[in-house]
């Protein structure tokens, strides 16, 4: 991942912005420019999510992506936010044991690192609400 | 719009191929299929094939002008070639571009063919190439790899409809007993239900035998009106169906994580192309990249109802044999899984079944055979019907 496409979408990672239509209510994160519903006569608007939701699966992933092999094992997730949509993040914690439809909230964590260029990314992963 | 048929088939043997290149295997696909097809260089009116990542996996781009060059299309004839990428349904859709092109009339002769040459490469190489098919930013940044996508699959699907390890396990034994009976199969040989459970964890459920394969290999098919397609052969095999869908690129923003959608769609569209319902069908190639693939898969195209696939599959109805036989090749886990390829591949098998060429794994009768290629976790897939009659 190349350091300006990281930075891009830097305030979206840091802090769960998203986007929210006007039209037909809806709520997206990551951030959608078009609404999916409306199209081109959606009024799209900024939304930071308040970080709290629920897990819909997850996985304990053994085999890790490239930049997360220090990190193996690690749980991966999708997340329902509260405000509806769902999103893939780690959860984390001190024993983890994840479940379908426990409580999640986000926090603020190393994502993983950049290969050779030695980029150390931060961003969004989520901790059990009763953690 | 014209009928179409299949006229010539043929696929390289699959597998880790040291000594051979891209090129090398695609020309011999290419070749097979045209000699196969008893078709002249000079008949040809276009080349479509299906590559993933030539860039990632080879460092080679322009892989239709390539592949037309080293076939001998290009020097002398000048025939126009197009590569097609949609992650692993490359191959299916460099077909259905290739049908569309004849059954509109624009050409008559036309070659779809498909490669990978993924083994050039590392493992932890490959593995990240195949993850550019999923949402780089919001689900490989978190940590995403393919078989983690996969396994959210198979979670959600045990835990909703209890489908178990074993159920999983059991796509995996009957393909590589299918894969025994196929001369180009990666794999030739049987596993057991144990074995797969106690390989090792890849991503929570699916351990490495619940996953396909790194594989070199490459396919090709030639296509004809179907008005003309006796000329060249006394077995055409006759397109009835050809659909595509699309779904969301990430897997968390589906409408159900436990369906692929897009599957839904190209069946339900190719059903009604063709006119015919799964009850019709008499052998399918499905994408099991992943053991719970196959299990949605046949849920998808209507087999069987979502949720009870594992049990189907447990009870042997995917079996050669079975009510539908499924992956008769072995499928993408034990035939091999060249990902631009894999989607011609499937066609190759249902034709050679179709033929009554299929020898050991010959599914008998059979007069409707299905391919369903998908790519990424269902962002795009894509069916096929053929028939043995027009
Ligand atoms: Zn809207």
């Amino acid at each position: 991942m190349s350091v300006p496409r990281f930075w891009r979408k830097l305030d979206s990672r840091y802090n769960l912005k998203g986007t929210h239509c006007v039209e037909c209510g809806e709520y997206f994160y990551p951030p959608r420019n078009t609404c999916v519903n409306c199209r081109r006569q959606g009024q799209i608007e900024a939304y930071r999510f308040k970080g709290t939701g629920e897990i819909v699966t997850y996985t304990v992933i053994h085999t890790a992506a490239e930049g997360f092999e220090k990190q193996a094992p690690y749980t991966l997730a999708i997340i329902k936010l509260d405000e509806g949509p769902s999103l893939t993040a780690q959860v984390v914690g001190s024993s983890v044991n994840a479940y379908i439809g426990m409580r999640v909230r986000s926090v603020f964590r190393k994502l993983g690192e950049g290969g050779e260029r030695g980029m150390i990314y931060y961003g969004t992963k989520f901790i059990p609400v009763d953690g | 719009m014209r009928d179409v048929a299949i006229i010539g088939v043929k696929n390289t043997k699959f597998g880790e191929l040291w000594e051979r290149s891209l090129r090398d295997i695609v020309v011999e696909a290419g070749i097979g299929a045209i000699e196969d097809a008893g078709v002249g260089g000079k008949d040809i009116d276009g080349l479509y094939v299906g590559n993933m990542s030539g860039g990632r996996f080879v460092d080679q781009e322009h892989i239709g002008a390539l592949i037309a060059d080293y076939s001998g299309l290009s020097r002398n004839l000048h025939v126009p070639a197009t590569r097609v990428e949609a992650a692993c349904a490359s191959g299916g859709l460099a077909l259905r571009q290739a049908i569309l092109t004849v059954a509109s009339g624009y050409s008559d002769i036309v070659v779809a063919a498909g490669a990978e040459k993924m083994t050039d490469v590392g493992a932890q190489e490959a593995s990240s190439a195949l993850a550019a098919a999923a949402d780089r930013e919001w689900e490989g940044m978190a940590g995403a790899t393919f078989p983690g996508l996969y396994a959210m699959i198979a979670k959600l699907h045990m835990h909703r409809y209890g489908t178990t390890s074993e159920q999983l396990a059991e796509a995996a034994v009957k393909n590589h007993r299918n894969g025994c009976l196929n001369p180009i199969a990666q794999y030739r040989n049987e596993i057991t239900v144990d074995q797969v459970l106690n390989s090792i964890m890849v991503a929570d459920p699916l351990h490495i035998f619940d996953c396909s394969p790194i594989t070199d290999g490459a396919s090709a098919l030639v296509l004809a009106p179907a008005e003309i397609a006796h000329e060249y052969t006394d077995t055409p095999i006759y397109i009835k169906a050809t659909a595509q869908a699309s779904d969301t690129i990430a897997l968390h923003d589906r409408r159900d994580i436990t369906t692929l959608d897009a599957s839904v769609m190209a069946a339900k569209r190719a059903y009604e192309m063709a006119k015919l319902g799964p009850g019709d069908i008499d052998l399918v190639e499905v994408h099991d990249c992943f053991t719970i693939a196959e299990i949605c898969a046949v849920e998808d195209l209507g087999f069987t109802e979502k949720g009870k696939g594992g049990i189907f599959t447990e009870e042997g109805e995917t079996a050669i044999g079975g009510l539908i036989p499924v992956n008769t090749s072995g499928g993408l886990k034990a035939c091999g899984h060249p990902v631009g390829a894999t989607g011609i591949k499937q066609a190759v098998e249902i034709v050679t079944q179709l033929r009554g060429e299929a020898g050991k794994r010959q599914v008998e009768g059979a007069e409707y055979g299905m391919t369903h290629n998908v790519g990424g976790s269902g962002a795009t897939a894509v069916v096929h019907i053929f028939s043995r009659e027009r």
